[in-house]
């Protein structure tokens, strides 16, 4: 029993990054109908971002997430303004501009930093946990989970509470209007963009404390990351937390209950099934 | 009157002049003939995905899971069950085309992005179950043994002439099928499907079977072109012939060559593969990756200017060209 609750902590601990991997992603498709191909990429740049701030100045992801974020915000803001505003709108040319863009900021990593794993040793929070009778909870995975919250959290509230944040809305559900009813569409696809770039960022701050960083690490959570917001729906954040919920326990239960090997075979089935079902994600209108 | 005859004899003259390529010695050990059967193999993948992806509207990520199933079928039929490739390669063509229906059809319901997404989900799915599945080797791939050279083993150890009359064969076939496809009903049925599927569905097309028949066949020539990879490279493994990688290189071939047109994916091959092949070679000592790192800026810049690709600039080309000629009788007079 206390093994299953473990297994089912455990998904929620990933479940709780991914959504945090794909918050950005979320709220740039959702307003502005673009899949960047590159978030994977910017998610590892901003892990190399916080590797070399430890590595060199002893600094700890406890803090460079900060440097991090704004890094990213500023990667995101040259992105749309070089790629992905110029392919606006011509059908397939932004997937493939941002997967122009994937490439090329992967090869560089490659490129500059070689393809090795650089692990940072002795983080605050790496190896420590939280002992609760048989259960144990590793302090990196729920720190990352509680960021995961807070930011999903805020960029709700950013969504629906604020007047910037209905401009946003309405830019979403139709450019076009919102132009005409005064709303700087323009600044918004900048801000909007910056601002999924930055969250990514977040994340990719974060990641070092217990996980290596390589240019190849990108893949497989931006991979992810389209799942889940393919799967909670059309830049619904509430849909984007419960369907990286859904991936990380799905994940964790088929490690547990088939092999490890199988739990990505599970986790892209599971999309496949219910995006069948539902066509439009769980939230998605 | 000379467009249209380049337009009626163009391509029979082309394969004429590649099957006559060997007897000017141009073809044999080097790096040239290699660089040319990659050519004309990605001009053939990529047409294979331009029917789906471009007459049929539909962009598939996922055409590197049929090319794997044909590249497994030859392999497996060599390494594993020590016969000649051509069985092997046969079954993984009907292989990869049922597959591709079964995959398909609950797809086809899908639009836009859900559409591109759930074909990398597919491919991922492949992908790591090819990575466990023992009988074909596994994670570690099928390596091929030492074989005598012969058309009925198709290898050749060292002289590259019989892969190259191959790659010609292939290139030919696609091309060929595509013609007629383009003047035939099915290739105007499948062009209306794509440019609105409820117009067309209420003159009476089934657009769902056009699509699914477009996959199909989209999906036998990959598998195909997959079966000629695997006996020219050697050895198959998950990561190279059934991933993500190689799903782009079917769609980035036809998109830079412009989809949708019959000379772009032969055009996109014609820019990209020597543009690949030589970076890699002349560019190493820069380091990894500066091939790539082009290669996307290429794609971005591509995509930005001319996403019509290099048909949508011959075009663009030939308009201004017909334009300054209209423009000039008038001022001579």
């Amino acid at each position: 029993m206390s093994m299953l609750i473990q297994v089912v902590l455990d998904g929620i601990w990933s479940g709780l990054l991914y959504g945090l991997v794909a918050a950005g992603l979320s709220l740039i498709w959702g307003v502005m109908d673009v899949l960047n191909f590159a978030h994977g990429e910017f998610l590892m740049a901003a892990m190399y971002v916080s590797f070399w701030l430890g590595f060199l100045f002893k600094l700890d992801p406890l803090v460079t997430w900060i440097a991090a974020g704004a890094f990213l915000f500023i990667l995101s803001v040259l992105s749309y303004k070089l790629v992905v505003k110029r392919t606006m709108g011509k059908a397939m040319a932004p997937l493939l501009a941002t997967f122009g863009l994937s490439m090329l900021i992967k090869n560089f990593a490659m490129n500059r930093f070689t393809p090795n794993f650089r692990i940072l040793s002795d983080t605050v929070m790496d190896g420590k946990s939280i002992i609760f009778g048989e259960v144990v909870i590793p302090v990196p995975q729920f720190v990352v989970g509680i960021f995961s919250l807070v930011v999903l959290g805020a960029l709700y509230l950013f969504l629906t509470r604020t007047r910037f944040g209905w401009a946003v809305q309405a830019t979403a559900m139709d450019a076009e209007a919102a132009r005409l009813m005064g709303v700087n569409t323009e600044r918004i696809f900048l801000l909007v963009f910056g601002i999924g770039g930055a969250c990514v960022g977040v994340a990719g701050g974060l990641l070092p404390s217990y996980l290596a960083t390589h240019p190849d690490i990108g893949t497989l959570f931006g991979l992810i990351a389209f799942m889940v917001v393919a799967l909670g729906g059309f830049g619904s954040i509430p849909g984007a937390l419960l369907a990286a919920l859904i991936i990380g326990l799905v994940e964790s239960l088929a490690g547990f209950y088939f092999a490890p090997v199988y739990k990505y075979v599970a986790v892209f089935g599971i999309y496949l099934v219910v995006i069948l079902v539902r066509p439009k994600g769980l939230f998605g209108w | 009157m000379n467009s249209k005859i380049i337009r009626k004899l163009g391509f029979p003259t082309l394969v004429f002049a590649l099957a006559l390529l060997p007897a000017f010695g141009v073809i044999g050990k080097g790096f040239t003939s290699h660089v040319l059967i990659l050519i004309l193999l990605n001009a053939a993948m990529a047409q294979a995905w331009n029917l789906i992806g471009g007459y049929g509207g539909q962009v598939s990520f996922g055409h590197s899971v049929f090319f794997g199933i044909g590249a497994y079928g030859a392999a497996y039929a060599v390494c594993v069950g020590g016969n000649a490739p051509w069985g092997g390669a046969l079954a993984g063509i009907i292989i990869a085309a049922v597959v591709s229906v079964l995959v398909s059809y609950p797809c086809f319901k899908l639009k836009g992005h859900y559409f591109a997404i759930a074909t990398f989900a597919i491919v991922e799915i492949f992908n790591r179950l090819f990575m466990v599945w023992d009988w074909i080797g596994g994670a570690l791939g099928l390596d091929y043994p030492i074989l005598k050279d012969s058309w009925k083993n198709f290898t050749w150890a060292s002289d590259k002439t019989g892969y190259y009359y191959g790659a010609v064969v292939i290139f030919a076939l696609v091309f060929a099928i595509i013609k007629y496809l383009e003047k035939a009903r099915f290739g105007y049925y499948l062009r209306a499907v794509r440019e609105g599927q409820e117009t067309a569905e209420s003159l009476g097309v089934n657009s769902t079977r056009m699509k699914l028949a477009a996959m199909a066949l989209s999906a036998a020539v990959a598998a195909l072109c997959g079966a000629f990879f695997a006996q020219y490279n050697y050895r198959v493994d998950p990561p190279t012939v059934m991933s993500l990688d190689m799903s782009m290189k079917f769609v980035l071939v036809a998109i830079l060559g412009g989809i949708g047109t019959f000379w772009g994916p032969l055009l996109g091959a014609l820019v990209l593969i020597p543009l690949q092949e030589y970076t890699r070679a002349y560019l190493a000592k820069l380091g990894s990756g500066v091939d790539l790192i082009i290669f996307g800026l290429i794609i971005i810049l591509m995509m930005e200017f001319q996403p019509g690709g290099i048909m949508g600039i011959l075009s663009a080309v030939r308009k201004k060209a017909i334009a300054a000629r209209s423009q000039k009788p008038e001022g001579a007079r």
